[in-house]
């Protein structure tokens, strides 16, 4: 993709319409935020119900016999035991441990559906074509809008044009008909709310996205917000918080990685992640909350109380929920306990913070499926 | 009687004889987004023409203000530092910055006058 080439969602006119504040993200013109602004649309999707567009992600079909053996050599997620409509958070590792993107994974019971990130998924496609082997197939779904419904209220929402969404377990998948047109949906997200991924053929997708807009506690929410809630929810941003030279293990994505995978290995890096499961990671990635109101952006110095350099902000803000600053970094591992006294050098004055545990605002998921009350 | 000039970057300054009063424009807030924090220079500063003086951060990105004049800070705006969101409501009145003491009233000379900067913003 050239960087002149500016690409478009099969909703962009909406956004537009919408009155959205159109920037280029990952090659593609996007919405950072409509009239209501960052705080308001934060605000809205964890007390009611936020629509994304996120169809610049990538979605791919993989499948073949083996398909789930032939993709473990690229991810460390234990993809064999997924039992058919369950859905996985895994990453694509490189030979020395670090990650190349991350994803979701879902086993349809006859193939893999997984979602990309957009600035990655050219590289992430050739990747897969090139290490999953000749009986694999690797389908691009260029032609498939998505949108997330995100927030306390997305259920209640669901349960009206897919009474049948309403029952799916967290981090599930099932082929649904919403709002009279086939989509596959998930019930996952990024906000560290209840809410469903809905990946619906694009010629269906602006209907659809009115439809949800139609309802009363649906708003529609900008990448702004998208990116001050999921620092909320400590989730990582690519290309920030995790990137090549990070291992999952550094990341604190541990929980991603099944007993089974650890002790097999058979994916690129596996010997940088199994070292550092056993010795422990030389950094970590931990939540970082400034003392008074100053936000430390990413690429901020942190530094231990005697001023020495022990670490960098990656991601850091304001959380409207949180009602202050709020930072995800990596520090060397002796300074990763929640608690740690640690300085932030922000426009070169050291300001205090402290070490705290993630997430920042606690998830909300929608653990066993129920309708919400 | 006083008089507002603007700039290139988006500051107004309000000149009352030689003291000037400084803030960001109605453009600027908007662009800005949602502003949570904003950080002043301390009284008795000084701050030169087109230097960084003041930060002002929305959701998204930290923003510098830059001083329209060259001159030492007589005053900061303690409101907008409690109430960030004022910088949002009234720009460019309540939600001023900082006062200086202007040690060059020529350097307003390259300043922009409202209209001028209103056929400024409608080029962007």
């Amino acid at each position: 993709m050239s960087q002149e080439e500016i690409l478009r969602t099969p909703l962009n006119a909406l956004h537009r319409e919408l009155g959205g504040k159109m920037v280029p993200f990952a090659g593609y013109d996007m919405p950072v935020q409509y009239p209501a602004g960052v705080l308001a649309e934060h605000v809205h999707t964890r007390t009611k119900a936020g629509l994304f567009d996120v169809s610049h992600m990538g979605q791919v079909r993989l499948s073949g016999q083996g398909v789930e053996a032939a993709l473990e050599k690229l991810v460390p997620g234990d993809i064999q035991v997924l039992a058919p409509g369950k859905v996985r958070y895994t990453m694509f590792t490189n030979e020395q441990g670090g990650i190349l993107d991350d994803l979701m994974v879902s086993q349809t019971g006859k193939d893999l559906f997984m979602v990309v990130n957009a600035a990655c998924k050219e590289q992430d496609i050739a990747h897969l074509r090139a290490g999953l082997g000749a009986g694999i197939k690797v389908d691009v779904l260029t032609d498939r809008a998505l949108l997330a419904l995100q927030g306390p209220e997305a259920a209640k929402v669901m349960a009206r044009l897919c009474p049948a969404a309403a029952e799916m377990g967290f981090m599930t998948w099932a082929p649904q008909t919403v709002g009279g047109f086939d989509c596959f949906v998930t019930r996952s997200g990024y906000t560290g709310e209840d809410g469903y991924e809905i990946s619906v053929h694009e010629k269906d997708s602006v209907a659809l996205a009115k439809k949800l807009l139609a309802e009363p506690e649906v708003a529609p929410i900008g990448l702004g917000a998208r990116d001050s809630l999921r620092l909320e929810a400590g989730l990582c941003l690519y290309g920030s918080d995790i990137d090549t030279t990070t291992s999952p293990i550094e990341a604190g994505l541990n929980w991603t990685i099944s007993k089974r995978r650890r002790t097999e290995g058979g994916f690129a890096g596996a010997a940088t992640v199994q070292k550092h499961l056993a010795e422990g990671a030389p950094r970590l990635r931990v939540g970082i909350k400034p003392v008074d109101k100053a936000p430390a952006r990413a690429h901020t110095e942190i530094q231990d109380a005697q001023g020495r350099k022990i670490g960098e902000i990656t991601s850091g803000g304001f959380g409207p929920t949180l009602g202050g600053p709020l930072a995800m970094g990596y520090v060397e591992a002796a300074f990763a306990a929640p608690g740690t006294e640690v300085q932030l050098l922000v426009r070169g004055t050291p300001r205090p913070a402290h070490v705290v545990a993630m997430p920042f605002v606690a998830h909300r998921y929608a653990i066993s499926g129920r309708t919400a009350p | 009687m006083s008089k507002t000039y603007f700039t290139s970057e988006h500051e107004w300054i309000k000149v009352d004889g030689d003291i000037g009063t400084i803030g960001v424009t109605d453009h600027a807030q908007s662009a800005l987004g949602d502003v949570v924090f904003v950080e002043l220079p301390a009284v008795g500063k000084a701050v030169s023409k087109g230097g960084e003086a003041a930060v002002v951060e929305s959701v998204k990105a930290a923003s510098d203000v830059y001083s329209p004049v060259s001159g030492s800070v007589t005053e900061a705006n303690q409101a907008i530092i409690d109430q960030p969101a004022l910088v949002n409501e009234s720009p460019e009145d309540g939600a001023w910055f900082f006062k200086v003491k202007l040690s060059n009233t020529a350097e307003l000379d390259g300043l922009m006058d409202r209209a001028a900067y209103d056929a400024f913003v409608a080029s962007l």
